[in-house]
């Protein structure tokens, strides 16, 4: 067994991309990821085979990785919720270019400048897209220290394994709060060859191009079609969550990464009133886990979401409830998070 | 017979797509010629950019990326970071380079990546239709400078070679013209110094070069070409502005 | 077992080592644990706490909003947290800085020169370790040796004198937690 260690969020990721055998780390400082980017300079400054560049912008940092990502190897990126804003163009065209690599988002209040606390209103740019065209990055929500370096290195293997982004979309308490965590030996998974695309010279071959963009829109419209294959194909395998006392439950909670814990707290403190509460937890936000919620839906009517934002994530619970049961909504925003005594409160109502 | 002119093999067989009289088939053909005498070809990755110059991958016989508009160092900054053996350019117009992109090329030379920089600087937009560029000249009258531009509001030209010679981290920059059969072979020794700087891995390389986009000016090839060498040159004078010398 | 504590004061006090040497100990011990700091712009100066979390159990919400103990070094952060202390709990409190009355007669009251003492050993910054100490031996949460295994982690590499003066310091502490 691995030896425990005490680490912040923010470290443990970028100890598990490492593990994960990524040498490339291209980012920009932002509060609340700032031990990210640090971490990464002082461990691969140091190695060999290696690079750290601390960008001119966001918006450089993702096309670095962009760049890196078409030679084929493992690369990083991390910021913040406004910095993840000046992303958004590099990562359509990643996306459209289908090159792998890991954008790490650790939340915070917004709109705009917004504030540095923990938040979750990045869900819709994350799970939707988040910038132009018809596309989805792999989301990953973590809800532990231990989940941020597992996810982060399942983020590179499913990166990989779909020629996708990857994302992991934490909050700015993850990755400031430190927890015991263990870098477990993880099995050997079998990957895709990336020789038949990668930009490593053209010897003995015909060049590869790497070419996020058709004037023909027949071929741009297959492209799109190509790429949303992978999307299906992601839905059919790639679905993670954890579900806590959903079979008889009076209410279920929707939640996902610290909202998800402290969820934990109220059906603790709930059933100490006699109240029976499940929790979905959705790990991966795309795919979504749609079917569980479709199922448990067929025999429990009543949901509540929980989110920091206004209402994001409702929106998929609802169209995978569809009608079938009642979906209410508690959130906190700004960069407030609810307590378990606001939440329990608010799940009174509806019992 | 012996053979005295031919394609170079780092272009494809790929008719350029190019307006008559423009210089990008010109400056494709120099760059290509040099990748050739290299022999680099095979482990060249060459990045382009968003303007008429998209599809030079299409010409480009070696591994070839299209940039997002203005990040093509960035982009070279990755490739390079992560393949360091490899050589990398990036191929990008004025809006690209000097407007859009400015943040990135300024910190790539910064960094004094060891990376050459082919910018094309025709004054103009192309691709959009013939919009002003940050390089267009006082008094020059395009689609968004109707009445010339004006430099109380618009500013004035950017000098792009010059300014990017402040930085101590660029090991050479130069400016050259593709006007007159003199200055394509000025040009080519250049390009070629450009490149061999990358090859001994000194760091950062950029020439720029004065093209003629006779589509957007609205002048044929050959008062394009004239029109450079009395307009464009004044403005922009050729030569080196760093070298390694310097640099040392 | 669940224990919750925040640890308050002024930065540079440093609330935020007490913190992780709390919540390495506990790992250590075998428990789960999460420590949590407050962060904000300012680096130096302001107020600062974090929040540690001892458990036997899987630790669901780490946001503590009524804590089971809290240690304020300054009167800043008893104002800000006296309230919120669990009925029977626990109030560890830098008597060196805080003169005033604590309003509360349904907790546990620990007063601790933390200062004066440190000043007595030579350092004013181990202040942080008396109050630390008084706290393990009163809430029994961590064993002593094992905080000194933990200090030993933490200050690896730093000079052996600073490690002894924190383990003193602790010492003193543990004895005023004992008195009490």
């Amino acid at each position: 067994m691995a030896e425990k260690i005490l680490m912040k969020g923010n470290e443990a990721i970028g100890e598990a991309a490492i593990c994960a055998g990524c040498r490339y780390y291209f980012g920009y400082p932002i509060t609340p990821q700032s031990e990210l980017i640090a971490y990464m300079a002082k461990k691969l400054l140091k190695m060999k085979d290696a690079s750290f560049v601390q960008a001119e912008s966001e918006l450089a940092a993702i096309n670095m990785v962009y760049g890196a990502a078409s030679t084929g190897v493992r690369v990083m990126t991390s910021s913040s919720s406004p910095g993840i804003s000046l992303m958004q163009e590099g990562i359509s065209y990643i996306a459209c270019s289908e090159v792998p690599c890991v954008v790490v988002n650790m939340m915070r209040g917004g709109p705009g400048l917004g504030d540095i606390q923990p938040a979750q209103g990045d869900y819709f740019q994350a799970t939707k897209g988040g910038g132009h065209g018809d596309y989805h990055l792999i989301v990953l929500a973590p809800s532990s220290v231990q989940e941020l370096v597992d996810l982060t290195m399942d983020a590179f293997d499913l990166a990989d394994k779909y020629r996708n982004p990857a994302m992991i979309l934490g909050d700015g308490l993850l990755g400031q709060m430190m927890e015991a965590v263990e870098f477990k030996e993880r099995p050997k998974v079998d990957l895709p060859s990336k020789e038949s695309w990668t930009l490593v010279g053209c010897k003995g071959r015909k060049p590869h191009w790497i070419v996020p963009f058709n004037l023909n829109p027949s071929v741009l419209e297959k492209m799109n079609l190509v790429i949303n294959e992978k999307y299906k194909k992601l839905k059919e395998h790639e679905v993670r969550y954890e579900s806590i006392n959903i079979e008889n439950a009076d209410l279920i909670i929707v939640a996902y990464g610290t909202v998800a814990r402290i969820v934990k707290t109220v059906i603790q403190k709930a059933k100490k009133e006699g109240i029976n509460i499940g929790l979905i937890r959705p790990i991966t936000l795309f795919p979504f886990p749609e079917k569980i919620i479709s199922k448990t839906a067929e025999r429990i009517k009543k949901f509540l979401v929980v989110e920091m934002s206004l209402g994001q994530m409702i929106e998929d619970v609802k169209l995978a409830v569809n009608g079938k049961a009642e979906v209410n909504f508690y959130g906190r925003c700004g960069g407030i998070i609810p307590t378990p005594i606001e939440i329990l409160k608010e799940l009174n109502k509806y019992l | 017979m012996k053979k005295v002119f031919g394609r170079p093999e780092s272009l494809t067989e790929t008719p350029f797509t190019y307006c008559p009289g423009c210089h990008h088939g010109i400056a494709h053909r120099l760059v290509a010629e040099v990748l050739d005498e290299f022999g680099v070809r095979e482990n060249t990755i060459g990045v382009c950019p968003v303007g008429c110059s998209v599809f030079a991958y299409l010409f480009f016989n070696c591994d070839m990326i299209c940039a997002a508009h203005g990040r093509a160092p960035a982009i070279a900054t990755g490739i390079k970071r992560s393949k360091p053996d490899s050589i990398v350019f990036t191929y990008q117009g004025d809006g690209d380079l000097a407007s859009i992109g400015t943040a990135e090329i300024v910190h790539a030379a910064n960094r004094g990546e060891n990376i050459t920089v082919i910018f094309i600087n025709n004054a103009i937009y192309g691709m959009t239709g013939g919009q002003m560029a940050p390089t267009t000249l006082v008094g020059q009258v395009t689609q968004t400078s109707p009445y010339g531009r004006d430099p109380k509001t618009m500013g004035y030209p950017i000098k792009m070679a010059e300014m990017l010679s402040t930085l101590k981290s660029a090991t050479y920059i130069s400016r050259v013209a593709l006007n007159k059969p003199s200055n394509i072979i000025k040009a080519k020794k250049s390009i070629k110094k450009a490149f061999q700087i990358q090859l001994e891995g000194k760091g950062f390389s950029m020439v720029e070069i004065l093209s003629t986009c006779p589509t957007n000016w609205g002048l044929s090839p050959i008062e394009a070409s004239k029109w450079l060498e009395e307009n464009m040159i004044p403005y922009y004078p050729l030569g080196e502005f760093r070298t390694p010398e310097e640099v040392a | 077992m669940l224990e919750e504590v925040i640890i308050a004061g002024f930065g540079g006090q440093g609330v935020m080592l007490m913190g992780r040497l709390l919540a390495y100990a506990g790992m250590l011990e075998g428990k789960n644990v999460a420590w949590m700091p407050s962060y904000g712009p300012e680096m130096r100066g302001g107020t600062a706490n974090c929040t540690v979390i001892i458990s036997s159990e899987e630790i669901a919400s780490p946001v503590v909003p009524y804590p089971k103990s809290i240690i304020v070094m300054n009167k800043p952060s008893l104002d800000k947290f006296e309230a919120t202390v669990q009925k029977d709990g626990l109030i560890i409190l830098n008597e060196s800085l805080i003169d005033q009355k604590v309003n509360r007669d349904d907790v546990a009251i620990v007063r601790v020169p933390a200062n004066d003492i440190a000043n007595q050993l030579g350092n004013l910054r181990v202040a942080n370790m008396v109050a630390l100490g008084a706290y393990i031996k009163k809430s029994g949460v961590v064993k002593l040796k094992t905080i000194f295994k933990a200090l030993e982690k933490t200050l690896a590499g730093r000079n052996q004198k600073l490690i002894d003066l924190n383990k003193k310091a602790l010492k003193q502490g543990e004895e005023l937690g004992k008195e009490c």
